[in-house]
């Protein structure tokens, strides 16, 4: 290797290089802050600042009728969406992916294709209309049920991938002694194709822990609203809005989706799935 | 009922055929059961999703009403939702809106930003890359209500920390420039897409070839320029049909400026919003959402057949 004389354009590439790091840093960093201080500090104002530190702004939080009930329900939304999604594309990609169905190729791609074409936001209009004929109005299942809706198609397509992937001398051999296809699912596929279930659970939850439109569009009741639609409703009905209780609520309401994250990427390494995030 | 006759059927089947089947079906499924386990995922993907993009298209040719007599007996207007959409004053403001929107944030922002990032943090391990991937990261997966908060206290008037940085007091970020500001949130939002998609692929690049450039001389520009991005093309592709695609149809906008002032940062999804929901017109909303479909259908058409393409070559 010549270690030679470092040239002038790599002393202005490295300066330029740090340069360009520190704005990035500076740009992505400066509106989190906020999120780290605020809820700690005992008299928050929009303005990121060293808090005289407390945890008052916690206990307002639990006082406050609609906060904690609403992270209930996103868990209810998430978890109802999630297990539905899994249960449903697990059943259909091992169906997809075992037994010769004509047109099967053509039937995924065209779901796929439908699934990104068919937003919450392009089709908003007849979600709410489809839900109102259905009764499904400020009903949890019907957020449950769109959601689901949306979520399954590329849920389908993950999965179909990991179990073609796995060998089928096993379920042969589960076969020969006897076992039904639901218990050669249940105690053969299952735990061979888990982290694709965890990599869909994830995604499904994370999904629809962010998701406002769906649940602003539907539900109708302030305790039925999950945490995005009541984060929202904090800023903006009228007043002074109450930045003790926004920032705590912000805080708690966005450490579950970060520690899955965390979590995820410890014990699998993150992998990256194009496309994965609708 | 038919759930019973399912698996007696599936027998008679399975050994009529079962050479051929043998090692396709291990589990011994047969098509009907196949079919039922597929069942409920379609009556769910046909209900919830094909069933409104086709209601689109006929709601689109109605004069719907969320209320009075319209909405009781809609009658057919055909063409005239979509005439009267193509004409109304707010429909081309908020097409040109949201193209503004797609070009500044996600082609040119959170593409280029991607892309700047991975190539400048390519060959980087350690502390400085892992704090960076971690901010850039957590503007992604934060939930959307809460970003919109952070930008909404980091531009407020009086006491939001840019204006404290900049000495700007009272300078109203969200009224004087709605469209910057949801831009540059937008970048800030979504760029760790870009970056983690231009890292893969970065990594995919030999290192021989980009050697080879450098001791020829080859500046850093000329490197990513001649050596890099031939060999991404595809990436980058991806990249940009589905960021352009994510952001045509983002409705985070509304948390910020709800479409104001003025309607002056109001994309096509803010606006179906206010027409048919808020104004409660939703024929024309759904005229609006029809659009937005087509637009859909070419971007992921667009997609589908660069993923072909590239399963061919590969093949």
């Amino acid at each position: 290797m010549t270690s030679s004389v470092i040239s002038p354009w790599e002393v202005t590439g490295r300066i330029g290089r740090y340069a360009f790091l520190s704005v990035v840093l500076a740009f992505f960093a400066l509106p989190v802050l906020w999120l780290a201080f605020a809820p700690f500090n005992a008299h928050p104002t929009m303005a990121t600042s060293f808090p005289e530190f407390t945890v008052e702004n916690f206990r307002s939080l639990m006082d406050n009728p609609n906060a904690l009930s609403s992270i209930g329900n996103s868990i209810v939304l998430a978890g109802g969406t999630a297990l539905l999604v899994v249960v449903l594309a697990a059943l259909a990609s091992y169906a997809l992916s075992r037994a010769s169905i004509p047109g099967r190729d053509a039937l995924l791609y065209t779901l796929l294709l439908l699934s990104s074409i068919v937003t919450g936001t392009a089709a908003m209009v007849p979600i709410f209309l489809l839900a109102f004929q259905l009764d499904l109005i400020d009903s949890q299942l019907g957020v449950i049920l769109v959601l689901t809706g949306g979520l399954l198609p590329a849920a389908i397509f993950i999965l179909k991938d990991f179990v073609d992937t796995t060998p089928r001398s096993y379920e042969e051999s589960a076969r020969v002694f006897g076992a039904s296809p639901l218990q050669i699912i249940r105690h053969v596929v299952v735990p061979l194709i888990r982290p694709g279930l965890a990599a869909v659970t994830v995604w499904a939850v994370a999904n629809v822990w962010g998701n406002f439109l769906i649940p602003f569009l539907l539900l109708r009741s302030p305790d039925k609203a999950p945490a995005s639609v009541v984060m929202y409703t904090f800023y903006t009905e009228g007043g002074q809005p109450d930045l003790g209780l926004i920032s705590a609520f912000s805080l708690l309401y966005s450490i579950p989706v970060v520690g899955m994250f965390l979590f995820v990427s410890t014990r699998y390494g993150f992998r990256f799935h194009g496309g994965i995030k609708r | 009922m038919t759930a019973g006759a399912g698996p007696t059927m599936t027998r008679v089947r399975g050994r009529n055929t079962g050479a051929v089947a043998a090692d396709q079906d291990a589990a011994g499924l047969g098509r009907w059961r196949a079919g039922l386990f597929v069942l409920p995922a379609l009556v769910l993907i046909g209900v919830f999703l094909v069933l409104p993009a086709l209601w689109t298209i006929y709601l689109g040719a109605t004069d719907f009403q969320l209320t009075g007599t319209a909405a009781a007996q809609p009658r057919i207007v055909g063409m005239d939702n979509l005439l009267s959409v193509f004409s109304g004053g707010g429909f081309a403001g908020s097409l040109l809106l949201t193209l503004e929107y797609v070009v500044g944030s996600a082609v040119v922002g959170q593409a280029g930003l991607g892309l700047a990032l991975a190539w400048v943090m390519r060959d980087r391990r350690g502390v400085l890359r892992r704090v960076v991937d971690a901010v850039v990261l957590l503007a992604w997966i934060l939930p959307n209500s809460v970003v919109a908060f952070l930008w909404i206290a980091l531009l407020d008037r009086d006491s939001g920390t840019l204006n404290a940085l900049l000495g700007t007091p009272g300078f109203g970020w969200l009224l004087r420039y709605p469209m910057l500001s949801i831009i540059v949130f937008n970048i800030w939002r979504g760029t760790a897409f870009s970056q983690m998609l231009y890292s893969a692929a970065l990594a995919n690049v030999p290192r021989s070839q980009l050697e080879t450039a450098r001791l020829t001389g080859a500046t850093p520009w000329r490197q990513l320029w001649d050596v890099v991005l031939p060999q991404i093309r595809g990436h980058v592709l991806t990249n940009l049909l589905l960021v352009s695609l994510w952001t045509f149809n983002d409705f985070t906008p509304f948390l910020l400026t709800a479409g104001g002032p003025d309607h002056r940062s109001e994309t096509l999804p803010v606006f179906v919003y206010v027409t048919a929901l808020t104004g409660g017109q939703l024929g024309l909303g759904a005229a609006i959402s029809f659009v937005m479909l087509l637009v859909n259908l070419v971007i992921a058409f667009g997609y589908l057949r660069l993923l072909g393409r590239r399963k061919d070559g590969a093949a």
